[in-house]
């Protein structure tokens, strides 16, 4: 059921009159992922009036500003445990959370690990551009090691954070990650997520030209997205390299970042597990009071 | 045909650079911002794939394929680098 | 499962209409009565209690409980489920209140109701957490940065856990502002009898919600339907689509971080719209004041000693009367500052080294000496050592 086109059609429906143009700098990703999240809303047809959105604190966080939609734009980290809220209001709701790496992997770690072990019916959308780009390039937990940044000026000594690895380990539903420069699978990928019962997480690598490609001698705008290009491999190539290939070839990939959906099981969510329990508690109670007559 | 709402072109020329067909190149006139929004060349072979429009990081852009209009479709950068998908 | 307010089957669930229950448990049972349908919480002494109880009991009653994973998640889970459209609450004591505080101030600034229990212990850090004390009587005032006005009740019995839990449903639905019950461990461990309200005595205020064309609506302005600064909730899902953020915003919700007039006109309404109604909130007990020469000045379970000694200075021929304040913030000005100029002295007794203390002589100090009766370490004040202070020893 797609009934609209153009970008021109979609920016119409989804993005809220008068907050365009964004704020984010020039080549930055962030705006794509936006993009990318409409189209795959439209594909699927939900009622936006029953699509919420959350987000914390930094670029990303502006997101759902730009959104005809509800939107909840929180303390600094805590985005996924108001969505927590939301969803426990209404069941009914598609709840969204916008977040960047150090929003999620930084100060909201603690949130988004129990969100996922709890398996809360959301659908987490972290925009990984391996910096503090709002306050102006400090140090994030996602930085590749080496990275230069405000706060690691001689080079970060610190071991990245791998987020949707970390999400697996949890038992997460669904688990992807996408860079922002190849738009049909991620599209694919964010409605999965959406339709997905349960926590699904959606990394996206977006770049950063002003504090982190700036920084880290990336080059201009157009060397800083062929970076990820150069530094990126689809999961299902990099086994078979690293099963098949030459010992050249495993030389080649083996420090590249994968892509691809990591994770696509289905347990039962937090919300499903609840009825059941208040189900149970319910017929206990009839047939104790059965018994009483 | 492609429509630039030209004031929210903020000038990154990813819509330029990745185009498989090479069909844009920045417009003469300057916007608000004071960039070159894009448009499309004078002979181009644009094949409608929309990969500009996707990508373009404000959603400026926007592709209008002309029916009559049929170009032989080239293979475009729709897959990431590396391989397909399963 | 949407929740659905249904008074018959929270009192069955409850069970008898009169019981002998826990401080703590009567927060559970208020905030049922109120129609709570949304619990976060986090184990803490002397608090647990609360969410043990909403743990067993809101499933009963259709609601959600959820045990998060700290404070800080607890307070954001709360404000989330009240803008999904429930009457949600939490319950915690000192180091989780620390914890509260910056989503605390997100609650203020962002206008969402919802209900806080502090069963107050001391500190500094963890202190002593299996005894109680009256800590956060500052902090609920002050603890989050910037400005904002605070909805604080501090009850004494266990019946009035469970009324003030009510009442601070219902302040924190009529003003949309974060409201706390502040108890503490001393009244949250005591066992007393309750009466539970019958359904047509008990009075139940909720959200005015937003009924105006969706185009016209304003979510952060003066109330568009009556004449309130309160504005008509929107919450999430009814079609008005708010954007809700803790930044600056304009009337539209919008950020507008760096523009003075919107911030001055948005603090000064959401601060406004509590000050004043300050004299309509005014709730006391006041007892043998008409005569008096002395007053205690006194709130939760320090006001319990105090009128004890009252009665013996009473009986020793001293006049001495009892000012109870059931509201606590925001603070009876007026009455306290009309109570300084009938009487000579005003003893503050506390079970900290003196917070309230600080806004009695403010409004007193003019007019008759305020003395703090300060009482630290986890134990309740004996009626003889207030006495003391009724003698000037």
């Amino acid at each position: 059921m797609v009934e609209i086109k153009t970008a021109d059609e979609l920016n119409k429906k989804f993005l809220r009159e008068g907050m365009w143009p964004t704020i984010f700098c020039n080549g930055c990703g962030h705006g794509v992922v936006l993009e990318y999240t409409f189209w795959a809303l439209e594909e699927l047809g939900l009622d936006m009036d029953k699509v919420i959105f959350a987000s914390g604190i930094g670029c990303s966080s502006r997101l759902p500003g730009y959104i005809n939609a509800d939107g909840l734009h929180t303390t600094h980290g805590r985005a996924i445990a108001f969505a927590t809220g939301i969803k426990a209001a209404n069941p009914d709701f598609h709840v969204i959370i916008f977040t960047g790496d150090g929003d999620c992997a930084g100060i909201g770690g603690n949130h988004f690990i129990h969100a996922a072990r709890r398996n809360i019916d959301m659908t987490v959308i972290m925009i990984n551009n391996f910096i503090y780009g709002m306050t102006g390039g400090q140090l994030a937990p996602t930085a590749p090691l080496g990275s230069i940044a405000t706060t690691a000026p001689y080079g970060n000594i610190e071991h990245p954070f791998d987020i949707s690895n970390l999400a697996c380990a949890l038992g997460a539903n669904y688990v992807a990650r996408w860079g922002v420069s190849h738009p049909y699978q991620p599209i694919k990928s964010i409605k999965e997520g959406l339709e997905k019962r349960g926590f699904s997480l959606l990394e996206f690598l977006a770049p950063c030209p002003t504090a982190y490609g700036r920084r880290n001698k990336l080059g201009d705008i157009k060397k800083h997205w062929a970076w990820y290009d150069d530094n990126t491999i689809l999961i299902e190539d990099y086994e078979k390299i690293m099963k098949y290939g030459t010992e050249e070839e495993k030389a080649q990939v083996k420090d590249k970042i994968q892509l691809g959906v990591f994770q696509d099981i289905q347990k039962p969510g937090f919300f499903e597990s609840y009825e059941k329990l208040v189900d149970r508690l319910r017929e206990k109670e009839t047939k104790a009071k059965e018994g009483k007559k | 045909m492609i429509e630039v709402k030209d004031d929210w072109c903020k000038g990154c020329n990813i819509c330029i650079d990745r185009c498989p067909v090479d069909a844009l190149e920045e417009s003469d006139n300057l916007n608000r911002r004071g960039v070159r929004p894009p448009k499309l060349k004078e002979e181009n072979e644009c094949n409608y794939c929309r990969l500009c429009e996707l990508i373009c990081p404000d959603l400026a852009i926007t592709v209008i394929p002309e029916e009559d209009d049929k170009k032989p479709v080239k293979k475009t950068l729709l897959t990431p680098v590396g391989g397909k998908l399963k | 499962m949407k929740y659905k307010y249904d008074p018959k089957r929270i009192r069955e669930v409850l069970g008898k209409k009169v019981q002998f229950l826990l401080g703590d448990m009567a927060c559970v049972y208020g905030g049922l009565l109120a129609g709570c349908s949304f619990f976060g919480g986090y184990p803490i002494t002397p608090a647990s209690e609360v969410a043990e109880g909403m743990a067993r009991r809101l499933p009963r009653v259709g609601g959600t409980y959820i045990q998060m994973e700290d404070e800080i998640g607890s307070m954001a889970a709360v404000i989330g489920a009240a803008w999904g459209g429930a009457k949600s609450m939490t319950a915690t004591s000192g180091p989780g209140f620390s914890l509260m505080m910056e989503n605390y101030g997100f609650a203020a600034m962002t206008e969402t109701p919802c209900v806080i229990v502090n069963v107050q212990r001391t500190g500094p850090s963890t202190g002593q957490p299996t005894l109680g004390a009256q800590g956060d009587m500052m902090q609920v005032r002050w603890g989050t940065h910037g400005d904002f006005e605070a909805l604080a009740l501090a009850p004494s019995t266990v019946q009035e856990c469970m009324d003030f839990t009510i009442e601070a449903f219902n302040l924190s639905e009529k003003y949309r502002n974060p409201a706390c019950v502040m108890t503490d461990g001393e009244v949250g461990h005591l066992r007393e009898r309750i009466i539970i309200p019958d359904e047509k005595d008990l009075k139940i205020i909720d959200r005015v919600t937003a009924t105006i064309d969706k185009e016209k609506y304003i979510p952060f302005t003066n109330s568009q339907t009556r004449k309130s600064k309160v504005p008509d909730f929107a919450t999430f899902g009814t079609g008005y689509r708010t954007y809700v953020t803790g930044l600056t915003h304009n009337e539209k919700g919008f950020p507008a971080t760096d523009k003075q007039p919107d911030h001055e006109r948005l603090v000064k309404r959401i601060t406004t719209k509590i000050t004043d109604d300050a004299d309509k909130l005014v709730m006391v007990e006041q007892l043998n004041l008409d005569d008096a020469d002395v007053a205690f000045v006194t709130y939760g379970a320090t006001a319990r000693p105090a009128e004890s000694a009252m009665e013996m200075g009473r009986k020793n021929g001293i006049k001495v009367g009892l000012l109870r304040l059931k509201i606590v913030w925001p603070f009876p000005d007026k009455l306290v500052t009309n109570l300084a100029k009938d009487v000579d002295k005003i003893i503050v007794p506390e079970m900290n080294l003196g917070q309230m203390v600080h806004p009695v002589r403010e409004f007193a100090e003019n007019h008759c000496e305020v003395i703090s009766a300060p009482k630290i370490g986890g134990e309740m004040h004996l009626p003889m050592e207030l006495y003391k202070y009724l003698e000037g020893k």
